[in-house]
């Protein structure tokens, strides 16, 4: 790296912060519905009716078994198609939550099934209500368990924040890419933002050791 | 709405998506092979007792799994070039795969590393055999079978990252999809034909998993 990097790296500075701004959006809207979404098709999975679960399973082995570019790109393509236009943002956030919301769900559903039966029965004998004893046994048990998966599913979404360039989505790696357009610096740009990708993803990553020594049980 | 699904289009040009399909899975196989020999060598790494192997294996891996892999797949076809590393679209997407998948998979067989448990390596010893004996009849049969089930949803997973080669045009199921799309408007038809075969694929790597496992299982 020379100084006439650095040059055009300060030229391209509020572009490039407004890309970094997009792609935290994108993983913060998308981690917030997929998680939403994903307790919902966890506690189907565990807890819903035969047929309910059949379709619920259905659901996260079709999206566990599509890329998450397809369904980028299916989203995008598809609902302007049959005449919703999301416009590329909404639509690859749909697209990244419905992917976020399965990976959760069997977080959710793996957590879950692993509380010991007697836990339940125990609530049951003192007279909890089923919403009462989600509320105060299974909830928080799962919890405990599902937190530091669910931390490394952040850091995924971030990763994954960057197929909505191939979409249009003006984020990082698209303005990054911009840049390179404009001024062929391809190695320093694409190490750049590669750079700040790590240092994000790091950091959830460090975050999520430190939630999982925080929670553990003592032994 | 007044959008009625026809799938006529998409049979017309169905053996491209096959042969799509098809180039997905040699890329998949090629990265995943060269993967697994990278990930063992820096397995070894990470769980040795020199500092010298056991920090550039850590860096690679940690760099690796915290960088998105559409930015690798980019560096590598755009940016090496400027430092004299020219590569094809389909080789440069296989080292990166590659790369990518070998700083996974090294995870998953340290995991399975650190469960061989030492007796093992100690009645190696005790028979006369070499480190490196002890290495490749011993411990990496032994290791193998503790990792099946996380080795196989990490293939699954780089088998479908195969879909990011159509960001630099390599013509493999997603970018045959895109073109179909662009040829055909058939815009529906063909994402669903599209994904019913990853679909189907990855059921049918994780069923062939569920054999080997079945097959390698500890008798008990």
């Amino acid at each position: 790296m020379d100084f006439a990097f650095l040059d055009q790296l300060w030229l391209a500075r509020i572009p490039l912060l407004k890309g970094l701004g997009v792609s935290i959006s994108i993983s913060f809207l998308s981690i917030a519905v997929g998680t939403v979404l994903g307790v919902f098709v966890g506690l189907a999975l565990t807890y819903g009716y035969r047929p309910l679960q059949w379709v619920v399973r259905g659901y996260t082995d079709f999206i566990r078994g599509t890329p998450v570019l397809v369904l980028v790109l299916a989203s995008y393509y598809v609902l302007s198609t049959v005449g919703i236009d999301l416009g590329p943002f909404q639509a690859g956030i749909l697209a990244l939550a419905v992917f976020c919301s399965s990976h959760v769900g069997e977080l959710v559903r793996g957590a879950l099934q692993s509380i010991p039966k007697g836990q339940t029965e125990a609530a049951k004998a003192i007279g909890l209500t089923f919403p009462q004893t989600f509320a105060y046994v299974l909830g928080p048990q799962a919890l405990r368990q599902a937190l530091p998966a669910w931390v490394n599913t952040a850091a995924e979404m971030v990763k994954a924040s960057t197929l909505l360039s191939i979409i249009g989505v003006a984020e990082l790696l698209l303005r990054t890419q911009e840049l390179i357009s404009r001024t062929f610096m391809s190695l320093e740009f694409y190490f750049f933002a590669g750079f700040l990708y790590f240092v994000i993803n790091y950091g959830i990553e460090r975050f999520g050791r430190f939630v999982e020594r925080k929670t553990a049980v003592p032994s | 709405m007044t959008y009625s699904l026809n799938f006529a289009a998409v049979w017309r040009s169905f053996d491209l998506l096959l042969e799509g399909l098809a180039l997905s899975l040699g890329l998949a196989v090629v990265a995943i092979l060269a993967g697994c020999v990278l990930g063992l060598i820096t397995a070894f790494g990470l769980v040795s007792k020199s500092v010298l192997l056991r920090k550039p294996a850590g860096l690679y891996v940690t760099v690796i799994r915290n960088t998105p892999i559409l930015v690798l797949i980019l560096f590598t076809y755009f940016a090496l070039p400027e430092l004299g590393v020219r590569l094809g679209k389909i080789e440069s997407f296989v080292l990166t795969l590659a790369v990518y998948s070998g700083a996974y998979l090294a995870e998953v067989f340290r995991g399975g590393l650190i469960a061989v448990p030492p007796g093992q390596r100690e009645a190696g010893l005790a028979i006369g055999l070499t480190e490196m004996q002890i290495r490749t009849s011993i411990i990496i049969p032994l290791m193998l079978r503790n990792v099946l089930p996380s080795l196989g949803s990490t293939m699954i997973s780089l088998f479908k990252d195969t879909s990011l080669a159509a960001a630099i045009a390599v013509p493999e199921l997603t970018f045959e999809a895109r073109k179909i799309n662009v040829e055909t408007f058939r815009v529906i038809e063909t994402w669903i034909v599209a994904s019913c075969l990853y679909v189907a694929t990855c059921s049918l790597l994780a069923a062939l998993m569920r054999g080997v496992e079945r097959r390698l299982a500890v008798p008990r």
